[in-house]
């Protein structure tokens, strides 16, 4: 089977390499196996881990089928007479039903409603979290470090360092301002902004270009080890 | 400036087919797999950083390990990934896997599958291992653990519930946790536990990120992130640091010949763009 | 109900769970925890419809005869596989165990596929740094300079190539301070604007001022 296996891995692997000459049908035929494969996967993986523990168990729709043995909230409620909170979970599955109604133009309008939730329940947790973390925070980071004049190691490279830091933080938000025409101090502070952009964008592009080639790597690896056995 | 048949070379040059030069890809990525280079691979206050916070952990800490990727990201993270559950093996740390992504848990059986052959024995599920598998909602993943990781998790990978596990024995949140450890390539990943389980709930977390997105991670480093890996260079000085050398460094070779031709390439098209710009003009041929 | 209710759904639900990072107690807290869980399970709906949204673009392509519409019959075909294979042949829950032929399908199938297409990308790269990175400027030419630092910095070339300098010159040395001092400051600076903006745009959901989402009509 492993062997197998591999042959089907690495002719799926050369279909897709296929692309670089030019767009063909083995190409399109990969590509169309990997488009059903990975929505697939998707699918399933969804139901077993996320939908079946946390929907049909808690409200005891398995226990129901007989694929559970725990009882859910419908056998507590329904035959010990218990309240069990865990009914609620029965919004989340109409929620999730609706959700589904977009497959269905005529009422596909439904699906807002889910929609809204999930919109809303981001928007709540972003603004707050985003704010904390990512603005006070890092305004923090920033300003905390650096070593004020008259304290010890003031004048020294770690300290020359944090200054760099804040002068580029301030000057790349400075850049982003647009409330005010970048001309005088504005204009000056966006202009040195721009360098340290560049530079932060030359050193994300060496990172991408790392990361493109690992990923090479990492395949021709597979066809030359484990396909073709070149190297031991 | 150049005459006029050499400009004509260059402008050639420039506007040559690409598949030329993906051939030159192919080539430079090939032919280190079969070269054996010892490399001095220094290492960078980042990862230091990261294996510093690790051994720091007393011997049994419970860790909770992160893995949000996929395949395509196998070659610089599941390295890290073999690396740290090694590493984790050697200290007895107790380890609880789950996945943001749904094919992270599946790489963690993978990665433990390699630590357990290295090191000639296993983990003993349930008791110092467990796998909780994935689950849907990104970052509400992670704000649902601060109050509850098995309300979060209710089954591990298998299906069986959590709460029969001796390992999961007073888990409830993060505060229960020593150490998270998380390997990511994009979205949900480091970004989210640091808003949410780092900034929200107080746990210490390091972290193994792809190259692409290592660089956005920076801002973090020290306060709220303790340490980071970044991409295969990352992947191979965390081997080094914990004396744990395997495929990331393997990998640096290639690496360094890819590096290499990408530089050049760059040079050569611009010193044919300099070479062929109009001078007069001050612009572009 | 068709644009009123869902607006109420997103101001409620946004406003109790900005209240709950400043009130965490009860009712907040057990609603933060109870919104979590409905986000889950309303999450996987939402990608179980994008996978049944593609099967349903595929179907009309092959049902049309439109252009490549045997490629849509293979999509098709290979979501069912899948989905049949994990549904009822890989033991249930216990779908992902090693051997089961939805693990298979995963291992020798999906794994080299999505690894290679991502792979693809280094060749673009390449071809992309050769025919349009150019230093037309001097800020392209910042851009240029750093990226060769880091990329030769990041590689024991770039040690190779610089060790006989004094050690705060070697390109590994140059390419760490990179990373850490003006390229932090940069990308703090953009996640500080991101950050607001975030902010910005959360509160105009939350209030209904940002509607975009709902769609026409």
């Amino acid at each position: 089977m492993s062997v197998f296996g591999i042959w089907v891995g690495a002719v799926l692997t050369l279909g897709i390499l296929s692309f670089l000459y030019k767009d063909n049908p083995f190409y399109k035929m990969s590509e169309a196996i990997f488009l059903g494969i990975s929505a697939g996967y998707w699918f399933v993986s969804l139901f077993w881990q996320n939908l079946v523990p946390k929907l049909f168990d808690n409200l005891g729709i398995t226990k129901l089928l007989g694929l559970n043995e725990e009882d859910g909230a419908i056998q507590a409620i329904f035959v010990h007479g218990e309240y069990d909170e865990r009914i609620w979970y029965f919004i989340a599955g109409i929620l999730g039903i609706m959700m589904l109604l977009r497959l269905v133009p005529k009422i596909g309008w439904i699906s807002r409603w889910p929609l809204a939730f999930v919109v809303g329940t981001t928007a709540g947790v972003y603004l707050t979290r985003y704010l904390a973390s990512n603005a006070v925070a890092q305004i923090n980071n920033s300003l905390k470090d650096f070593i004020v004049i008259g304290q010890p190691d003031f004048i020294s490279w770690t300290n020359f360092n944090y200054l760099l830091i804040i002068i580029g933080v301030t000057t790349g938000l400075t850049y982003f301002y647009f409330s005010k025409e970048h001309k005088g101090i504005t204009g000056g502070a966006a202009k040195i902004g721009i360098y340290f952009l560049m530079i932060t964008f030359g050193a994300s592009f060496g990172y991408t270009v790392m990361s493109r080639m690992s990923l090479l790597i990492g395949r021709l690896d597979f066809l030359y080890s484990d396909w073709l056995r070149l190297i031991p | 400036m150049a005459s006029e048949k050499t400009k004509a070379f260059l402008l050639k040059m420039i506007g040559i087919d690409r598949r030329i030069i993906f051939i030159f890809v192919f080539i430079a990525l090939s032919v280190p797999m079969f070269i054996s280079i010892d490399m001095n691979i220094p290492t960078s206050p980042e990862v230091e950083m990261l294996v510093e916070t690790m051994e720091k952990l007393p011997d049994g800490a419970k860790v909770l390990v992160s893995l949000d990727y996929d395949p395509s990201s196998e070659p610089e993270l599941q390295p890290m990934a073999e690396t740290f559950l090694i590493y984790a093996m050697r200290r007895n740390f107790k380890i609880i896997v789950i996945g943001l992504w749904p094919q992270g848990a599946i790489q963690a059986e993978r990665a433990k599958a390699v630590a357990e052959e290295h090191e000639g024995k296993e983990f003993v599920y349930g008791e110092n291992y467990i796998n909780l598998g994935f689950q849907s909602g990104n970052e509400l993943v992670i704000q649902r653990m601060g109050s509850s990781i098995p309300a979060a998790f209710p089954r591990d990978y298998f299906g069986r519930p959590v709460d029969e596990f001796p390992i999961m024995q007073g888990v409830k949140n993060f505060s229960n946790i020593d150490y998270v450890f998380n390997l990511s390539a994009g979205y949900p990943g480091t970004i989210e536990w640091v808003l949410f389980a780092v900034d929200k709930f107080g746990a210490t977390l390091g972290a193994g990120n792809t190259a692409v997105q290592a660089p956005m991670i920076y801002p973090y480093l020290g306060k709220q992130l303790k340490g980071l890996a970044g991409g295969m260079k990352g992947g191979a000085e965390l081997e080094i640091l914990t004396s744990l050398e395997g495929r990331a460094v393997k990998y640096m070779v290639g690496q360094t010949f890819a590096h290499a031709v990408i530089v050049l390439f760059i040079i050569i098209a611009n010193i044919a763009y300099f070479a062929t710009r109009d001078s007069k003009k001050g612009g572009v041929l | 109900m068709k644009r009123g209710i869902p607006l109420i759904i997103a101001g409620v639900v946004g406003t109790v769970l900005v209240i709950q990072y400043f009130i965490p107690h009860t009712p907040f807290g057990v609603l933060n925890d109870v919104f979590s869980d409905w986000f889950s399970i309303i999450q996987a709906t939402a990608i179980w419809l994008g996978a049944l949204n593609l099967i349903k673009v595929s179907g009309d392509k092959v049902y049309k005869r439109k252009r490549d519409w045997q490629f849509s019959l293979v999509v098709i075909l290979c979501f069912l596989l899948m989905v049949i294979v994990g549904f009822f042949f890989s033991g249930g829950r216990r779908f992902l165990d090693p051997g089961t032929p939805f693990s298979l399908l995963y291992d020798y199938v999906y794994s080299p596929l999505v690894a290679m297409m991502f792979a693809l990308l280094a060749f673009f790269v390449g071809s992309a740094s050769y025919r349009a990175f150019r230093a037309r400027n001097k800020e392209a030419t910042v851009l240029l300079i750093a990226a060769f630092v880091v990329m030769l910095g990041r590689v024991p070339l770039g040690d190779a190539l610089t060790g006989w300098l004094p050690d705060w010159l070697h390109l590994s040395v140059i390419s760490n301070w990179i990373m850490n001092v003006p390229n932090l400051a940069g990308q703090r600076a953009i996640m500080i604007g991101i950050a607001l903006g975030i902010v910005s745009t959360s509160l105009r959901l939350i209030l209904g001022i940002e509607r975009s989402y709902l769609g026409g009509e």
